[in-house]
């Protein structure tokens, strides 16, 4: 059975415009200790995926327009927002883009930790204590039980960030939802902090579902990767599939959109055009208006994700003609 | 903590010399003669000649003034003219009145402001955030003054449940200091609960669209704690700065309470010492009130760096 299983996930905002899908038809799978990542521009609805698995969004304006979301062989859709506090921390837990705002400034990290723990585990205060301390200790803060009485503005980007996923695992959740964990931080802090998140995950053996715009933090870390555009996934495949053939013309040119150290590209290639705001998307394959290979048919029909590989499915309707030999 | 009040504290010393300064010399510049007015309408000019003279009104300005100073160094405020007693007892006389006054109509503020303020930012909107919007809209606007009268009106003449008037001390009997100041203090406070709740709401909005509260959310927390502790933890630091002017608003909107309600509070006081031209009470009585605000500000301020740790820290 798999851990996590989204099936045909459709999440609508009210706007001015009246009613707008940020994500559509959505469906993944993720299996116990897998790492998926998630992969798209900013917009294509990676976090609002992520969010309505968490059931985070504000509702309203966000809704559940179609699908579910089953985690561990329940229906996180229809559950209770009382019920989902037990799922969030020991089920599912979550870390953000932003550390330095992600914590609450007012109260020192060790509360933040074991507030954490006691609303789901019943501890003695002097045990909160060594959970956190040990915590702390697992994801690399030197002299833990004296930083445990510190407050985030005394602390980086980068520390914060570990004290994030500290909170995160301190439950042993199931599944690690990582939403563009690196972003703003330095990129040497960058890999430390995806080194941490693998070796954390030997040592826990959760599953992650890392989304990031990076794709070489994808070829770091996933297992497995869904690639997002417009509120859709195009394409998934295990990641050496999607780095060695690249089905669909997107995500090959996000392919070639990667500087790299030892080819030698003349010139960095950039996907012509933008990304199309929701209530502005085109009908047919939301991609063809950018596509160098789009035909008529293309802006008529949205192409269904299919298997044309072992393993490997994609939505366009020439990715067959198009494959690489 | 203790550095923040100590700062607070030097920084006081100023504040209460300029407005003494300014005390003594607005009562000097307003026309009238305080003999005059204590000799009565019958006295022969050499009688009111003599009364000047007895109250060393008849030497020069700056002679007053450094009197006055003189006799502050002392820690003596002089004497009031009207009353025949000392300005510091006449005022310990009367000013717990007033602050007893103002700060039970704090707690009606603190109370019905921040808590409507809360519940109208949850549901942000909704029938019930219009609805607390528009009586915090009725509290501001409906002069208390007015308020009271209403209130005498129903509560004092048509159900009898509350005195119209008079005052009883709390250390006398509680039960009848709650009955004689209770309307008083809740149409004293309902101006400031509106304005509170206002800000309140406005606070906590912008509170609630933080990343940590989707981040206390995302720990599984109840929605309670989500509120209470780390919404409303962040939320009070704006709060708690209006709160210091609130007090010193409800302190000047007492005196027209007392005057509706008959209480023998500061306000009474001064205005009888004003009227009377009576100057070691008008510049002694307001001396002592701006000491008290400013430890309430004091106040304030330490609380502030209790609230935010960024603040402690620096």
């Amino acid at each position: 059975m798999n851990l996590l299983e989204v099936r045909g996930l459709t999440t609508a905002f009210m706007t001015g415009r009246g009613e707008v899908n940020a994500i559509e038809e959505v469906s993944f799978s993720l299996k116990e200790g897998e790492i998926l990542g998630i992969v798209g521009e900013s917009g294509s609805g990676k976090s609002v995926t992520a969010l309505t698995v968490m059931g985070l969004l504000p509702q309203p304006p966000a809704r559940v327009a179609a699908g579910e979301v089953v985690f561990n062989g329940q229906n996180l859709t229809r559950m209770s927002d009382r019920d989902m506090q037990r799922i969030r921390g020991p089920g599912i837990s979550m870390i953000f883009q932003e550390p330095m705002t992600s914590l609450n400034p007012v109260f020192s990290i060790g509360d933040q930790i074991m507030e954490t723990i006691a609303a789901h585990e019943r501890l003695s205060q002097a045990d909160l204590r060594k959970r956190a301390i040990d915590m702390l200790d697992k994801v690399g803060i030197p002299s833990a039980s004296k930083r445990l009485d510190d407050y985030p503005h005394q602390m980086s980007g980068g520390q914060r960030q570990r004290v994030m996923i500290a909170m995160a695992l301190a439950c042993n959740p199931k599944l690690l939802i990582a939403d563009e964990p690196t972003t703003a931080l330095d990129v040497t802090i960058q890999a430390q902090i995806l080194d941490l998140l693998m070796d954390l995950r030997d040592e826990f053996g959760m599953a992650i579902m890392i989304i990031t715009h990076n794709m070489g933090v994808i070829a770091e870390t996933a297992d497995r990767v869904l690639v997002m555009y417009a509120g859709r996934v195009i394409e998934e495949a295990p990641v050496a599939q999607v780095f060695d053939r690249p089905l669909h013309p997107y995500t090959r040119g996000l392919l070639e959109c990667v500087p790299s150290l030892t080819e030698d590209k003349p010139r960095l290639v950039a996907i012509p055009g933008t990304l199309p705001e929701p209530a502005r998307r085109p009908p047919g394959c939301r991609f063809a208006p950018r596509c160098s290979h789009a035909l008529p048919a293309c802006s008529e029909a949205i192409p269904g994700l299919e298997l044309l590989e072992p393993a490997h499915a994609v939505a366009c309707f020439r990715a067959k003609e198009l494959a690489p030999a | 903590m203790a550095g923040v009040a100590f700062r607070r504290l030097l920084s006081a010393i100023p504040v209460l010399l300029i407005v003494s300064l300014i005390s003594f010399g607005l009562m000097r510049l307003i026309p009238g003669d305080p003999a005059a007015a204590i000799a009565g309408v019958s006295a022969t000019p050499a009688q009111i000649e003599q009364l000047r003279r007895d109250l060393g009104l008849d030497q020069p300005i700056y002679m007053q003034l450094l009197d006055y100073y003189q006799g502050l160094a002392r820690g003596d405020l002089g004497k009031s003219l009207l009353l025949g007693k000392g300005v510091f007892a006449a005022t310990m006389e009367r000013l717990p009145v007033t602050i007893g006054l103002s700060l039970y109509a704090l707690v009606f503020t603190l109370l019905i402001g921040i808590a409507s303020g809360i519940v109208a930012a949850l549901r942000q909107n909704s029938w019930v955030d219009q609805a607390a919007m528009m009586f915090a809209m009725i509290g501001i606007s409906v002069p208390n003054f007015f308020l009271g009268l209403l209130m005498i009106i129903l509560f004092a003449v048509h159900l009898g449940w509350l005195p119209s008037g008079g005052y009883v001390a709390f250390s006398q009997d509680p039960a009848g200091w709650l009955a004689s100041t209770t309307m008083p203090a809740f149409s004293l406070a309902l101006l400031q609960a509106g304005l509170l709740a206002r800000i309140t709401r406005s606070s906590m909005l912008e509170v609630l669209r933080q990343d940590y509260i989707r981040t206390a959310r995302a720990k599984g927390l109840p929605q309670r704690k989500v509120v209470l502790k780390h919404a409303l933890s962040n939320a009070l630091i704006p709060i708690v700065t209006v709160v210091g002017i609130i007090v010193s608003l409800l302190l000047s909107g007492a005196v027209v309470t007392e005057a509706l309600f008959s209480l023998p509070g500061m306000g009474q006081l001064l205005t009888q010492a004003v009227l009377s031209r009576d100057y070691p009470m008008v510049q002694g009585g307001l001396l002592l009130v701006t000491t008290f605000l400013v430890l309430v500000n004091i106040t304030v301020d330490t609380l502030y760096a209790v609230l935010d740790p960024r603040v402690r820290y620096e």
